[in-house]
């Protein structure tokens, strides 16, 4: 019928696109396609300095354009929350902008992490291609080769990771699931050392990753048939209506939901976290620990706040089920680990269940309380993965816990910075993740789910013993004789841990200016 | 409900013809095993031994991923070239910016070495 119509108008009338909307999102595409480009004419040596220069500085010029448009006036006109663009497919709006800011900045300083070049420390295979132990191996590794693909793949996982929270309707999340998720795989798998292990993780994450996105399509499928549209705010209004069969339209949160919650790390969905974590290029995990984390998060309460906004009594035992046992198994296995970077997956597993008591309570509250504590968390995360990088020994980093053993006593400096990473996860007074906590289970208790804060309180303590005995190993044993040493960094990893440790203390003694920036970008919550 | 009774009956027919052909076949066919036909089917080949570790080239598969690049543009350059004249300027402008996108990949395979055989 509609091609019909077309055929017979005499023109068809351009879609309008507000692209100063869109400009931090096509800032960074575009400069991952100019990386790109770069890749294919550039001599080789002069690519690293000229994909570093283009990536950090797109990563900051989106940044500066995201807070231009957060203080643009004629977005928030007559008290809206924000505004609809590219024919209503992605929102503009307060939280959503925080986000995408909170994104960029994460990414600036993964990217740091990334940019680590010192022969002893660049964490990335010489050539992906080669047989592990071969001979081309060698060769590479000696040529002194390096990917620089690393850097637009980055660039463009980091732009799918805008688009994620923006997108107003499901198609556009669905791509931009994928062009976050497809360079991520690739990126696992490209780690200098242990490269068996390294492949191993791309694969699951491959796998895993194919299999939730193949969920999350179903629900989407199931969500069409109910409201018959993916619009975010017609699913809402079809739900308030109440009209169609609720069969579908409770498969279609399910499915979705197992897909945001798989990407989020929520057990039981969180079987990938550690292996790929542990497997891929430390830089690669930091980049995931936190902006991965922020975007899925982000996706996650516009699809609950929005869609599903009036089901919040429907959805909302199953999300205390996920949030009860997400809290419980990472903090308990979170103990049994061995391995420094199993240890921070389980722990960010943990923490993936605290943020889910925000996103439970439903209010502006709850996704002020969300948005400050991804934040506070991404920094702190980033931190203490840039600190593994510098521990190694012979055989790259030194990820077993007993090389850690004494470290305090050789590098105090870096043992003491690991240890305020690990207060901060652990929730204790005058660190970010104190404030985190108070303000998520503040606002839970608001929404009326004490059980579920308690229950937080309980998880917190079991994985403060975790953290505890690092630091106890660190500064009250005696180092092993040919254990690991910490490795002069260069200025990109002393900055990337500068900041973290920065974000940490400021964040935790004076979080007033954070928090107060989140509740008003939360006020209103998501535009529809 | 009456519409999708055929479909039903269709399916039964279907499920019982599958499952009495594989049935009378057992039952009444002749059964003269030899080696070659207890090994994998491999479309009337010699199936090869699989040696673990060995590499084998996987040139084509380049080409093949190419190849449906190229395809996916296709799909979207006919219909723009249908009503391009209806489409006005804002097509030509997006279609333009799509395969630009497009010949960034392209070149890169190109500068890659990507399309030479050997």
């Amino acid at each position: 019928m509609s091609v019909t119509v077309a055929a017979t108008a005499s023109t068809i009338a351009a879609p309008h696109f507000e692209w100063s909307l869109l400009s931090p999102m096509l800032l960074v595409f575009g400069a991952a396609l100019a990386g790109v480009l770069i890749e294919a004419f550039a001599p080789r040596d002069l690519r690293r300095p000229m994909h570093v220069a283009l990536t950090l500085g797109s990563l900051a010029g989106a940044f500066v354009l995201t807070v231009v448009l957060a203080a643009k006036s004629s977005i928030f006109a007559a008290g809206k929350p924000g505004v609809v663009a590219a024919i209503g497919t992605v929102g503009v709006d307060r939280p959503t902008l925080f986000i995408q800011a909170t994104i960029l900045i994460l990414a600036f300083v993964s990217v740091l992490l990334i940019a680590e070049s010192s022969h002893e420390v660049s964490s990335f295979t010489p050539q992906a291609a080669a047989v592990p132990g071969s001979a081309e191996e060698r060769e590479g590794l000696l040529a002194g080769l390096s990917h620089t693909e690393v850097y637009p793949l980055t660039l463009f996982a980091v732009g799918g990771m805008l688009l994620f929270p923006a997108a107003n309707d499901l198609l556009t999340m669905f791509i931009a699931l994928e062009v976050l998720s497809l360079p991520l795989y690739l990126l696992c798998g490209l780690a200098r050392r242990r490269r068996l292990l390294s492949q191993e993780a791309a694969m699951k994450y491959f796998l895993l990753g194919a299999f939730s996105s193949a969920i999350f399509l179903f629900g989407i499928a199931m969500l069409y048939g109910y409201a018959g549209s993916v619009r975010l705010s017609a699913i809402a209004t079809a739900a308030q209506s109440g009209l169609a069969s609720s069969t579908l339209l409770y498969a279609g949160i399910a499915l979705l939901g197992v897909g945001l919650l798989f990407k989020v790390g929520a057990v039981p969905f969180q079987a990938w976290k550690p292996d790929v974590y542990q497997g891929s290029p430390t830089p690669i995990t930091a980049l995931m620990a936190s902006c991965t984390l922020v975007s899925a998060f982000g996706a996650l309460l516009r699809v609950f706040y929005v869609a599903f906004g009036q089901l919040t009594w429907d959805w909302r035992p199953a999300m205390w089920a996920v949030a009860i046992v997400t809290m419980m198994v990472g903090s308990i296995i979170a103990i049994t680990q061995t391995d420094v970077k199993r240890l921070l997956a389980y722990s960010s597993i943990a923490q993936a269940g605290y943020i889910l008591t925000g996103v439970i309570a439903a209010n502006a509250a709850g996704l002020s309380g969300s948005l400050f504590y991804l934040a506070a968390y991404g920094f702190a995360t980033i931190g203490a993965f840039a600190i593994v990088t510098l521990v190694r020994d012979r055989a790259g980093e030194a990820a077993h816990m007993s090389g850690w053993a004494g470290l305090g006593k050789r590098s105090p400096l870096v043992a003491g910075v690991f240890a305020l990473f690990l207060i901060a996860f652990a929730g204790i007074p005058l660190t970010s993740g104190f404030n985190g906590k108070f303000a998520v289970f503040r606002a839970a208790i608001q929404g009326g789910a004490l059980p579920l804060v308690i229950i937080g309180v309980i998880s917190s303590a079991i994985l403060a013993f975790p953290y505890v005995r690092v630091i106890v190993l660190m500064f009250f044993s005696e180092p092993a004789a040919e254990g690991p040493v910490v490795v002069r960094p260069s200025a990109y990893t002393g900055l990337a841990v500068a900041i973290g440790a920065a974000a940490t203390v400021v964040l935790g003694i004076i979080p007033e200016p954070l928090l107060s920036l989140a509740s008003h970008a939360a006020s209103q919550l998501f535009v529809r | 409900m009456s519409l999708y009774v055929p479909i039903l009956a269709l399916a039964i027919l279907a499920g019982a013809f599958a499952v009495f052909s594989l049935v009378a076949g057992s039952i009444s066919g002749p059964k003269r095993w030899n080696r070659a036909k207890l090994e994998a089917y491999e479309c009337g080949i010699e199936p090869t031994k699989q040696t673990v570790g060995i590499r084998f080239p996987v040139k084509y598969y380049l080409t093949a991923m190419l190849f449906i690049v190229f395809d996916i543009e296709i799909i979207f350059l006919y219909p723009w070239a249908v009503y391009f004249d209806k489409l006005g300027v804002f097509g030509l402008v997006e279609m333009v910016t799509f395969i630009a996108t497009v010949l960034v990949a392209y070149a890169y395979v190109w500068r890659r070495g990507g399309l030479e055989w050997d």
